[in-house]
């Protein structure tokens, strides 16, 4: 394993992550057909769409959840479509978090953040334990260092599970609909996390259907309509949408 | 001995019972070694070893413990071990044991929800990191009550170590009734026995069962 | 040393294995048939509202599910000549397996039965339906079919476990094993036929059912639903 040893040297200004052309199909259902984006550093990209159009496909290729049928994926340097890829290193550089929050409920909320950086990272135990202390104080969360998930309600838990990424101190966060198993009540707490990070200038890629807030977040918005980049552009474009179906997809909120 | 039923008989019948827990000591510490070995096969990236396990599965969960029994203790003999009962028996129940507990622990592996293992994998832990840390600690709380649970079968199924001559509860009653010759009664007393050893273990799995049951992990 | 098997000598006696894998289908049929008749009062009996009849099902159940069969089989062999009745090995040790396999049909069934929703049963009351048309229509079938797979391989399982009735000389597989290892000193060579005779019955056995849960079954047999 090489965690130390930094990817091969990309142009300063390079994007972050980089689409091309990416193809994707689960047996004979076309799901990714074509779609290109990129997000430049310390940029928010945001994904919407339909349910089914392809956003959370789109997302776990970036983290090779999924491997691509066609086209380039480029993350931090490193070609994600490349065979060879060294995953695990890739995973260092990108967080995750779901909509289902999955967190690990045999653990505490500190073990649940010092797993990976002790485990993969090998930081010391000590110095794991104070890294967690702060993810959590981002959060927001300090007080719950010692408590089990199923004592968080959902919007603590989704808050725990990113601060559990931000301990692996990745270059971009993808956040995959992390607001869509809360009640109402508890989006804001999360949405406001999202928003402090993005304020630190980390790079993200999000998925989301809270349109005010992708409105206020978002350098670049990226409108999929079945499996394609139907129309994409800076937050503006939900305001003036220049095609019909992003007209409907934001009259309608869905 | 012979003549009525006298305390020594049942002294005699004591000590065949600690050796029905001691076999079954010994089948639940073997075949849970290479049933855990098993569990993991079956769930393995290779599909080698995957096959190899379920091969293994298949014919050991085809074939009768008595069975397996006779072949160990043949077997055993014709790769010229010197054979004892303690070998032969400790041999097949290991065999048989490892199937079936094999077969439960990796239903309960794969009971652990698919997000589990891709939460682990995106912050970057490796297969083995996590199976040990993420998969394996939850795998094995679903593991406790069905794993108690099959306890009982392995009581139960020591009682055929008797046919190669392993001396536990029933072999020993057998030689008792071969003095006595009052079979009913004899087999009665076993009964009972067994069923002393066997009652709390269901009730204690059933009722792991039911509180497992009662608190469902929320969506975590 | 070396390890040389010799099959040939027990391959010789395919007549006899094929007897006794006769015998062995017949006695696991036997007990089946006539375990899960029992299964399915058993299972009545313990959700039946009777409280006598319930303990007494209940104690049944627990009583075989936490003993042996062997020592079953030994009591039953024994506690009918003490009585003086005098029955061929075979059918003792077919009493004896169809009482075990009772046991736990009826703790099988009794799950199936229980899992049926409440408001089927009340629909069928709405609909005027007897207490026993209620059980056969809305309870029994539809019980056993959920609970099909389970019953399958507590069946096999019963198919592997009726080789214990050799120890009372039955003449199933097992005996005739036993037999022939006894006169061609070929025994390890013995076993092992017999245990790929074994697993070949297993997968005769589970096959046989599914075609029966086919038969039983023809929801399951539309939608295509795997048993
Ligand atoms: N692992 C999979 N196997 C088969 N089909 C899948 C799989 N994952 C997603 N799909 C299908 O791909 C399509 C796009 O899914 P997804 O990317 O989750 O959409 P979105 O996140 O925009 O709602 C859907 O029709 C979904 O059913
Ligand atoms: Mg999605």
């Amino acid at each position: 394993m090489n965690a130390h040893v930094n990817p091969p040297a990309a142009p300063p200004n390079a994007p972050v992550v980089a689409l091309r052309n990416v193809h994707k199909s689960f047996g004979s259902l076309k799901v990714l057909d074509g779609v290109s984006f990129s997000v430049g550093r310390g940029e928010v990209t945001v994904l919407i769409g339909r349910s089914g159009s392809g956003k959370s496909t789109a997302l776990r290729c970036i983290d090779r959840f999924e491997t691509i049928d066609g086209g380039e994926i480029e993350v931090c340097g490193r070609r994600v479509d490349d065979a060879g890829l060294d995953v695990r290193a890739l995973r260092q550089d990108v967080g995750i978090v779901f909509q289902s929050y999955n967190l690990f409920p045999h653990l505490t909320i500190e073990e649940n953040i010092t797993l990976a950086p002790h485990a993969v990272k090998k930081v010391p135990k000590a110095e794991a334990r104070a890294l967690a202390a702060k993810v959590l104080a981002q959060v927001g969360l300090e007080e719950k260092l010692h408590a089990y998930p199923e004592q968080l309600s959902g919007g603590q838990q989704q808050r725990a599970a990113i601060a559990r990424s931000l301990a692996m101190q990745p270059k971009v966060m993808l956040f995959d609909e992390v607001t869509s198993a809360l009640d109402p009540e508890l989006t804001g707490e999360v949405l406001k996390v999202i928003e402090a990070l993005a304020a630190d200038g980390m790079t993200m890629v999000l998925v989301t259907h809270e349109m005010s807030f992708a409105r206020g977040i978002a350098d670049q918005v990226v409108f999929m309509h079945k499996g394609k980049v139907h129309e994409a552009g800076p937050a503006g474009i939900l305001s003036s949408p220049s095609t019909p179906e992003l007209a409907q997809f934001v009259g309608t909120g869905f | 001995m012979g003549g009525a039923l006298n305390i020594n008989h049942l002294l005699f019948l004591g000590h065949g019972a600690l050796w029905t827990i001691g076999l079954s000591a010994i089948a639940l510490i073997g075949g849970g070694s290479f049933g855990f070995l098993i569990a993991l096969g079956r769930v393995s990236p290779s599909r080698a070893v995957r096959l190899l396990a379920a091969t293994y599965v298949q014919l050991i969960q085809g074939t009768p413990l008595l069975v397996i029994m006779f072949l160990s203790f043949f077997g055993l003999a014709a790769l010229g071990f010197n054979i004892s009962p303690l070998l032969a028996a400790g041999a097949s129940m290991t065999i048989f044991v490892a199937a079936y507990l094999g077969e439960i622990w990796r239903g309960c592996i794969e009971a652990v929800p698919k997000q589990q293992w891709e939460a682990a994998e995106g912050l970057a832990l490796s297969r083995s990191q996590r199976m040990v840390k993420v998969i394996l600690p939850q795998a094995i709380r679903l593991a406790t009550p069905p794993t108690v649970g099959f306890m009982v079968q392995i009581v139960k199924n020591t009682s055929l170590a008797s046919v190669v001559g392993f001396v536990e509860l029933t072999r020993s009653g057998q030689i008792i009734n071969n003095s006595l010759f009052e079979p009913f009664i004899i087999y009665s007393i076993i009964a009972v026995v067994y069923f002393s050893l066997c009652y709390p273990l269901s009730r204690l799995s059933r009722r792991l069962e039911r509180s497992a049951l009662q608190k469902k992990p929320a969506l975590a | 040393m070396g390890l040389v098997l010799d099959f040939s000598v027990v391959l010789d006696r395919w007549q006899a294995l094929l007897d006794g894998a006769t015998l062995t289908l017949q006695l696991a049929i036997i007990a089946v048939v006539c375990g899960a008749t029992i299964g399915v009062f058993g299972a009545i009996g313990r959700r039946g509202g009777n409280v006598l009849v319930e303990r007494l099902c209940g104690a049944y159940v627990e009583a075989i599910r936490n003993t042996p069969l062997l020592v079953q089989i030994f009591l039953v062999y024994f506690g009918l000549s003490s009585l003086g009745l005098q029955f061929s090995a075979f059918t003792v040790a077919a009493v004896a397996l169809t009482i075990n396999v009772g046991a736990y049909t009826t703790e099988i069934m009794r799950a199936g039965f229980d899992s049926i929703h409440k408001g089927q049963i009340e629909a069928a009351e709405g609909l005027g339906l007897s207490k026993a048309q209620i059980y056969w229509h809305v309870i029994i079938w539809p019980g056993i079919e959920r609970v099909y797979p389970a019953l399958t391989s507590q069946f096999v399982l019963l198919m592997l476990a009726s080789s214990v009735t050799s120890q009372i000389s039955a003449e199933e597989l097992t005996a005739v094993a036993n037999y022939i290892q006894s006169e061609t000193y070929r025994s390890f060579e013995t076993y092992i036929v017999v245990a790929l005779i074994y697993v070949a019955l297993s997968f005769i056995m589970r096959f046989g059912f599914w075609l029966l849960g086919l038969a039983l079954f023809p929801r399951r047999r539309r939608l295509g639903t795997p048993l």
